[in-house]
């Protein structure tokens, strides 16, 4: 063990404070009995039955769950082409741009983001509203999703895919066959991490949104600027729940499959040993 | 069962006989990648059901001209014809060959049994019969108790064995198997080398095998191509690969072998005479005759070598004296390491065929080294 000086102590604490104290209040405070946020009246659950009566609230959150699951499903097939041609064709022409593409709007401001999805929206005249905001998503999702898959594929021992070739599996099958399967908790994981995402989009949403397609992030904030209520936090806690659910299961795929590979290659090495 | 085997391995000899038609024919191929040239103008002939070895250093082009039988690397130029047919264009899932990976490259994600079917369900084989070839296959490799595993949780070598019985169960014309040993500790290497023998016969099948071990080479194969930098320097069978070597790299590259440079001073009835460098003088048995004055190199293996305490009676010919420099004690064997009077360090073994030698060879003494006409070769560079 090393040893713990005061520095490295403090150092933990302070960031540990930074990232999760606003994020304990704010579920503390969803469970407080007083509609004032700052001062603790006791213990209640009311803040969460009186949510089911809020069909504004209630309405947002379906249209951020419907957005979510279709934007990263489709995120998750076309990143994971993506992925699957940066890495396999590595030599074709003007890969370096390409792969600088969908990198891109990894560090792209959401702003700009949201502006030119907004721009190319009005000029193909699309109307605005549930199929932009899906769209705008699958955009800036993909790229996240091509980045796990990229990294999977990385260390993929590409021998079997040569295997299923030459047992006579076409392209296409090999792909589905083994390299799908192979890859499929990266896949996962990218879809996990797509779905988080556009969960708690605000800025891009805001662009490219239109009547009637109001998503749980815009909806809290524009109830925010009429000041912070109990209601809200409790959404907040409900959707704080969500996400680390979703980060804690693809977590513990990955870390499963680890150890039971562990295990039965221990096991195997014991039978010949 | 095991001598008949012996008796049709003896007589097989199809590349001696100007009647049989070569089963894969590689002409002129040439592979390039970028401006690096890993397999450089090479032509060779495998007949059906030959047991073949190509067998180089590591980098030599070996893999590479495999993965072009397999189809997964297109030649620069030349062409490969397999049974008749021209294989320019075909991908590798049309090909009537199968090949066993250096990595074994067995799908994770399946089951030992259905690793083993897979190659079977993408030809539409009816489920019955595959589920009987799998049977067939897993007893063949001894694995039926391991049908239900997945690879991760088997051992090396039977990981090995999943992987064989993978690329045989299409029965392909041809089975590429690309240093299918070495990953294996070495004794189940040997076991295994003289399985791959068995099951071969058995079935019938043309085997290319791609090593860099000379022992396995010589053990399985019925001919060996020793390669070099992308080409071919000799194809033959393992014996006269040995005896009879055609170049000083091959006569180096298998086995040990004691290297005399020289000049050629003359013909003396069926043998050369040779001069070497530091005066040594040889009497050596040669089909061929350079004229006198060229420049020639004997190559003589350890075990031909004899070590006596006295000059041989055929002195001062085909004879050296020397002193014991280095003992290397084998078990079987033991290798004398022979300092010769000009320095040159030379060579011999012998076997220990009996428990205990009165008065046994030892460090510094000085003894003689002898050899026969026939015991050498001689290279012309
Ligand atoms: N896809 C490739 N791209 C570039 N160089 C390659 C490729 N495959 C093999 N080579 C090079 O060709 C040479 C021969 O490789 P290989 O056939 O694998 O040798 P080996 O005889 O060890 O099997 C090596 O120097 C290797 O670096
Ligand atoms: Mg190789």
């Amino acid at each position: 063990m090393e040893k713990w000086s005061r520095f490295n102590v403090a150092s933990v604490v302070l960031g540990f404070g930074f990232l999760y104290l606003p994020i304990v209040l704010l579920v503390i405070f969803s469970f407080n009995e007083s509609k004032l946020v700052t001062v603790w009246a006791g213990f209640s659950t009311k803040w969460y039955s009186q949510l089911w009566h809020n069909q504004g609230l209630l309405d947002a959150a379906w249209v951020t769950i419907r957005v979510g699951l279709l934007s990263a499903t489709c995120a998750t097939v076309l990143g994971t082409l993506a992925a699957v041609a940066l890495v396999r064709y590595s030599r074709f022409r003007g890969r370096v741009l390409f792969s600088g593409m969908v990198y891109a709007p990894l560090v792209m401001p959401e702003v700009i983001t949201g502006l030119s999805l907004l721009l190319l929206f009005v000029a193909i005249g699309l109307d605005r509203g549930f199929w932009t905001i899906t769209l705008a998503h699958i955009t800036f999702t993909m790229c996240f999703v091509a980045v796990v898959v990229q990294s999977r594929l990385l260390s993929f021992d590409q021998s079997i895919e040569e295997a299923a070739l030459d047992l006579g599996a076409t392209p296409v099958r090999t792909f589905f066959a083994i390299t799908l399967p192979v890859i499929a908790p990266a896949v996962f994981s990218g879809w996990v991490l797509a779905f988080t995402l556009s969960l708690d989009d605000l800025v891009i949403s805001s662009f490219t949104t239109g009547p009637g397609a109001t998503t749980l992030p815009m909806k809290i904030y524009s109830q925010v600027r009429l000041g912070v209520t109990p209601e809200i936090n409790a959404i907040c806690t409900i959707l704080i729940g969500i996400v680390a659910l979703g980060v804690v299961v693809a977590s513990i795929v990955t870390k499963r499959r680890e150890v039971h590979r562990e295990r039965d290659e221990r096991a195997a090495i014991a039978a010949i040993g | 069962m095991m001598k008949s085997l012996g008796s049709i391995r003896r007589s097989f000899a199809p590349w001696a006989d100007p009647a049989s038609k070569p089963f894969i024919s590689v002409k002129n191929v040439t592979k390039k990648f970028g401006d690096f040239t890993a397999v450089d103008d090479l032509s060779l002939n495998i007949y059906t059901r030959e047991f073949f070895a190509l067998l180089g250093a590591s980098g030599c082009g070996k893999s590479t001209l495999l993965r072009m039988l397999a189809g997964f690397e297109q030649p620069t130029s030349g062409e490969i014809i397999l049974d008749g047919q021209n294989l320019a264009g075909i991908p590798p899932y049309r090909r009537p060959v199968n090949m066993m990976f250096q990595s074994y490259a067995l799908f994770p994600h399946m089951t030992v049994e259905n690793n083993i079917a897979f190659g079977l369900k993408q030809d539409g084989m009816p489920k019955p019969e595959i589920a009987e070839r799998v049977a067939q296959m897993l007893k063949l490799v001894k694995l039926e108790k391991f049908a239900q595993r997945r690879p991760h949780q088997l051992s090396g070598g039977q990981r090995q064995r999943v992987a064989l019985a993978r690329s045989i169960a299409k029965r392909p014309k041809v089975l590429l198997l690309d240093e299918p040993l070495g990953a294996l500790d070495k004794k189940l290497r040997e076991e295994t080398q003289f399985e791959l023998m068995d099951l071969q016969q058995e079935l019938g099948l043309t085997f290319v095998i791609v090593t860099h071990d000379q022992e396995e080479a010589m053990t399985m194969a019925d001919r060996i191509a020793v390669m070099s930098h992308g080409k071919v320097v000799q194809v033959a069978t393992p014996a006269e690969i040995y005896e009879a070597p055609n170049s000083r790299f091959v006569a180096d590259f298998i086995g040990d072998v004691n290297l005399f440079d020289g000049t050629v001073i003359g013909v003396e009835g069926g043998s050369l005479r040779i001069e070497t460098t530091s005066g040594i003088q040889l009497r050596m048995a040669s089909p061929e005759k350079p004229a006198s004055g060229a420049k020639a190199a004997v190559a003589i293996r350890p075990e031909k070598i004899r070590i006596s305490r006295q000059p041989p009676d055929h002195a001062p010919v085909n004879t050296a004296e020397g002193e014991i420099w280095d003992i290397g004690y084998l078990g079987d064997m033991t290798v004398f390491h022979v300092r010769l009077k000009d320095g040159k360090v030379v060579k011999a073994s012998s076997l220990n065929a009996v428990r205990a030698v009165e008065d046994p060879l030892g460090y510094d003494q000085q003894i003689w080294i002898s050899f026969g006409e026939d015991a050498g070769v001689v290279l012309k560079d």
